[in-house]
């Protein structure tokens, strides 16, 4: 297994080179240097000299990717995405366009981003696991046919509906928990229950309605039936043998986001004012700020590759028959 | 079963009454312990780029910086038009004009304080204690304020000349080094020996060292004594009082400079451009642009008089009483960031904001703009004993018409120009905007009927600030003229029908602006009903702001949407934007329109350095004449700022020209804290139910489990 997640290693390199260079052909394409010192300077009274002088001063002021004034081997390097993007590897993400450390935002904004993520994905996971078991054991019953058409609607409801409504209801009508904010430590959670609960409930439909899919399809199959034959409750059927053997499927899409929990959530960081690095991601979207913009997409890519990674390793946790080689 | 029905249902009606009578607030976002302390609770929206006085531009960043840095002067708090005043400066600052150049001596008043801060901090022996740090012992601090030393020392005038040479730092790059280098006498050379200083630096190695400003002498700033200093500007430039009022020109010691400068300091954010030093009323002790900013009163402060005259209407709007008393009179700033508008309306409405602007989506709900135009507060908002401030603000959004271009503009030259300025005025008479701000802004504006906005110097109200282009006076108010009018221009230019005379072929107009998402498109649809009115077909070309800037700055647009905030409250500052000399396309200037005309240029020239006068009016008068005849711009509209604020606030008045004014702002504490308990008391009977329904779903779903693990085996059927 050593020798698997070695050459898995190994293989995310050109990943991240490839996923870099599509960053920085996009970026670039829609801003130019020119323009994101513009959005730094402000639109007024910017001249030219200046521009070039903000330019020089965060180091876009050398030809994108080769440098035919250099020589030998600074044709490749003397160039933005030489300079900008070799030292990522290094895990040295610089500073923001605005002078500001990025090592040292995202250390900050982690810890928020993961208090909401983390709760939002072992709840909603332990949620849509017991209320799929529930829907499958009762398979076929008043129970399971509204439990789908609830699962449905709630699937198909915005998550901007349950944030707004969760707000008007929850915080504004009744008054229980504030309407948005943050703080440290323990005083987070009340900040934390209802984009919490809104996470776990705008997840509930989908979620449930995809498990209770693929129990179903395990509950047909001949290992089931010789297990209910030979007089197991079902029960023990449910929960030892077709949860078991739905983990795979399971499995493929939990773990893959484990690792992404960390990069936060866009839209629920937004509207409830929580300081983490889904917000930071949008607000450097917004400034035009490559700086920032490279070094989530690339700690997105790392942690998707190590998330795909996990992914493998846990098949040969649920299933002794996969081996990795 | 049932008992656990029951059992489950008394505990949630006993937990609902148990939380019922605590007679707590659950929703407040605030610590508990701030509970009726003296703090003021507002908001951010966008997390501020920069805090280096240098750099700051701004408007949303000098709600933090104007409250700790001072410059020489400030702008008046309640008189208008807007009033330069002294605020570090002992008195306004002494010109004394010269040939080929202008002299402005300020004079500080002594005795003036730093905020505690430990770039200052000393030892016994009169040594620096934290100039030297380690980046050992810099990665362990959580602020810069974690250092337990302090110290201060008083203000002079080498901060206010080390802040002017930090505009001509090479690593900073300020955004209005260019325009200064303009002005004052010797900048461009600093900024040149700055660079090759730093140049040299960098080849050493040493690119991250602190950069000593004052071994660099500039030419045009003079030290005369410890509270004196002399700024010398080539030719003359009255408006350059106005820049003394700015972070740009405010004090920066060169020990702070030279602290924040320290390896490792920059790794972990504590920068210049995030912990700002000064010696005004109020300083940053939290800075997480992420979260939450908060300012507290500076314990040096020299506590600043409460102004004792204002404009009419200020005694007995209550906005003296406190005249002559010193300020600041509130302990603490928290500055939450609200990015939503809809949490931040509803936090505002519960009490935990003191103040809030009003946005589109709660204009019905908080005010009520009667048939004559007057806005006022809905029941529902007095009854909270909600406030509401108006003022017009110092901007102007306007549509303007290519000067480069061939058929709007007037590239044609001769007798096609003629027609090309038949045609803007044509269109200028179509757009209606008074419906556009009645559909779109809630009212909130002004019809602009020229360049200059209401409390700005050249503004005429009434009939005789009418543009006679578009406009008519009847019935003691502005009527659009009637669409018969923009028809017969329209048919003088040679599209009689809103088709070209020649060719028969059908006018077409391109109108580029910047789009926010598919809300915009109501606009769009308006735009070109407005042109629909004559026939003309005009195709709106949305786009992101680069894109926009781009073509703007080329001059391949033929119209455009477009705004200006001033910088200063001067007239030069709107009527430059129509100057010759200041053409964007041709100059790189603010002059978008491209707009070109001798003689307004010539007007301009001699209005530009005087002082207000009633010959400064005629020449205004004469220009925006030339300007409404030309129609460069279709002249849009000056939006008004609304500003609401809970009873519990004093001392309101909107300022668009400073944003200082936190230190003029009173408030009563316990009242708030009153008001907040009585308006979030929690409802908790909802979780009751919840709990209830939880328990009602649970038990036949435990009970139909058990059921059927006890089911025999059916028969087969």
């Amino acid at each position: 297994m050593l020798a698997y997640i070695l050459r898995r290693t190994l293989y995310a390199i050109p990943i991240l080179i490839g996923v870099n260079l599509i960053t920085f052909a996009l970026f670039f394409v829609v801003n130019t240097p020119d323009d994101m010192a513009r959005m730094q300077l402000g639109a007024k009274r910017v001249t030219q000299a200046e521009i070039e002088r903000w330019k020089a001063a965060h180091g876009y002021d050398k030809p994108m990717l080769w440098n035919a004034r250099a020589a030998g081997s600074e044709k490749l390097t003397q160039t933005v995405f030489f300079r900008k993007s070799v030292r990522l590897f290094a895990f040295d993400f610089g500073a923001s366009e605005d002078g500001r450390n990025i090592a040292a935002e995202i250390r900050t904004r982690m810890w928020p981003s993961l208090a909401l993520a983390i709760p939002v994905f072992v709840v909603g996971l332990a949620l849509n696991i017991s209320f799929a078991l529930a829907m499958a054991f009762f398979r076929a019953t008043y129970l399971d046919f509204w439990g789908v058409v609830l699962c449905v609607v709630m699937m198909s409801i915005s998550t901007l509906f349950y944030i707004i409504a969760g707000q008007y209801l929850v915080a504004k009508l009744w008054d229980l928990v504030p309407i948005s904010g943050y703080n440290t430590g323990l005083h987070a959670i009340k900040f934390l229950i209802l984009p919490a609960a809104i996470g776990v409930a705008s997840g509930v439909g989908a979620g449930s309605r995809w498990y209770r899919t693929l129990f179903l399809e395990e509950m047909g199959k001949d290992y089931v039936r010789t297990a209910r034959a030979k007089g197991l409750s079902e029960g023990v059927v449910m929960f030892r043998h077709v949860l078991k053997n739905a983990m795979i499927p399971i499995l493929t899409g939990v773990v893959v986001v484990i690792p992404l929990l960390f990069m936060g959530s866009l839209l629920m960081e937004s509207f409830f004012g929580i300081p983490g690095l889904g917000s930071y991601t949008i607000d450097a979207i917004q400034s035009q700020d490559f700086a920032v913009v490279r070094s989530m997409v690339f700690i997105g890519s790392l942690l998707y590759i190590l998330g795909l990674l996990l992914t493998d390793i846990s098949y040969t946790l649920v299933d002794p028959r996969v081996r990795l080689e | 079963m049932r008992h656990i029905g029951f059992l489950g249902l008394a505990a949630a009606c006993g937990l609902a009454a148990a939380v019922a009578g605590c007679g707590e607030v659950w929703n407040d976002p605030y610590p508990a312990a701030d509970g009726g302390k003296n703090i003021l609770y507002s908001t951010f929206v966008a997390r501020p780029k920069h805090l280096d006085p240098a750099l700051s531009y701004a408007s949303d960043e000098a709600v933090f910086t104007q409250q700790v840095y001072e410059p020489a002067l400030q702008y008046h708090y309640l008189k208008r038009p807007y009033q330069l005043v002294p605020l570090t400066a002992a008195e306004m600052p002494r010109v004394s004009t010269h040939a080929g150049y202008s002299e402005y001596e300020i004079h500080i008043r002594p005795g003036i304080l730093y905020q505690p801060h430990p770039a200052f901090a000393r030892n016994a022996k009169g040594d620096f204690l934290y100039q030297s740090l380690s980046p050992g012992q810099i990665a362990a601090l959580a602020s810069p304020y974690a250092l337990p030393g302090r110290g201060t020392r008083e203000l002079t005038a080498d901060d206010y000349i080390y802040e002017i040479k930090r505009l001509a730092h090479p690593r900073l790059a300020s955004p209005i080094y260019g325009l200064m280098s303009q002005y004052i006498v010797g900048l461009p050379e600093l900024a040149a020996r700055l660079k090759r200083a730093n140049a040299e630096m960098s080849a050493e190695g040493r690119g991250d060292e602190w950069l000593d400003l004052r071994k660099y002498p500039l030419a045009g700033v003079e030290r005369v004594d410890a509270h004196t200093f002399r700024i010398r500007l080539k030719g003359r430039y009255p408006q350059f009082a106005y820049w003394l009022a700015m972070p740009f020109f405010a004090p920066v010691p060169w020990e702070v400079d030279r602290f924040f400068a320290q390896p490792g300091m920059a790794q972990k954010n504590f920068t210049l451009d995030w912990w700002p030093v000064g010696t005004g009323p109020y300083m940053l002790t939290e800075n997480n642009p992420n979260l939450r900013m908060v300012l507290e009163r500076n314990p040096n402060f020299r506590g600043e008089p409460y102004p004792s005259d204002g404009a009419p209407g200020d005694r007995q709007a209550g906005l003296l009483a406190d005249a002559g008393k010193p300020m600041p009179f509130i302990d603490r700033v928290v500055y939450s960031r609200e990015k939503e508008s809809i949490p931040y309306w509803n936090k505002f409405l519960q009490g935990y904001y003191d103040t809030s602007g009003i946005s589109s989506d709660n204009f019905d709900q908080a005010v009520r703009v009667s048939v004559e135009g007057q806005a006022a507060l809905t029941p529902q908002m007095r009854s909270l004993g909600i406030r509401l401030r108006t003022a017009v603000a110092p901007s102007v959004f306007y549509i303007g018409f290519n000067w480069l271009d061939p058929v709007v503009g007037n590239a044609g030259g001769g007798e096609a120009a003629e027609r090309a300025r038949k045609l803007r005025q044509a269109i200028s008479i179509a757009v209606d905007m008074e419906e556009f701000l009645s559909i779109f802004a809630n009212g909130r504006g002004l019809v602009a009927q020229g360049p200059i906005p209401s409390g700005i110097f050249g503004y005429r109200a009434g009939k005789a600030g009418i543009n006679p282009v578009t406009h008519v006076w009847r019935d003691g108010a502005a009527r659009r003229r009637p669409l018969a009018d923009a028809r017969r221009l329209l048919a003088e230019a040679g599209y009689p029908g809103g088709r070209d005379a020649h060719s028969g072929q059908p006018l077409v107009l391109y109108l580029d602006t910047v789009t926010r998402g598919p809300g915009d498109q109501a606009r769009f649809d308006w735009w070109r009903k407005q042109l629909a009115k004559l026939s003309i077909q005009l195709e709106v070309r949305a786009t992101d702001w680069n894109r926009f800037q781009d073509k703007v700055r080329k001059g391949s647009e033929q119209m455009f949407f477009l705004g200006w905030n001033a910088d200063y409250p001067d007239p030069e500052n709107f009527m430059f934007l129509l100057d010759g000399a200041q053409s964007r396309a041709l100059h790189h200037g603010e002059n978008a329109a491209n707009y070109d005309n001798p003689r307004y240029d010539a007007l301009f020239e001699r209005m530009r350095d005087m002082p207000d006068s009633p010959e400064r009016q005629r020449l205004i008068d004469a220009m925006v004449s030339i300007a409404r005849n030309d129609a460069p711009w279709i002249w849009g509209y000056f939006p008004k700022d609304y500003l609401l604020f809970h009873g519990w606030l004093s001392n309101v008045k909107p300022n668009d020209m400073a944003r200082n004014d936190v230190k003029y702002l009173r408030l009563d504490p316990v009242r708030r804290a009153v008001l907040r308990r009585e308006w979030n008391r929690p409802v908790v009977w909802p979780l009751a139910i919840g709990l209830a329904l939880l328990v009602a779903l649970l038990v036949p779903a435990f009970v139909g489990y058990r059921r059927r693990e006890r089911m025999a085996a059916r028969p087969a059927a």
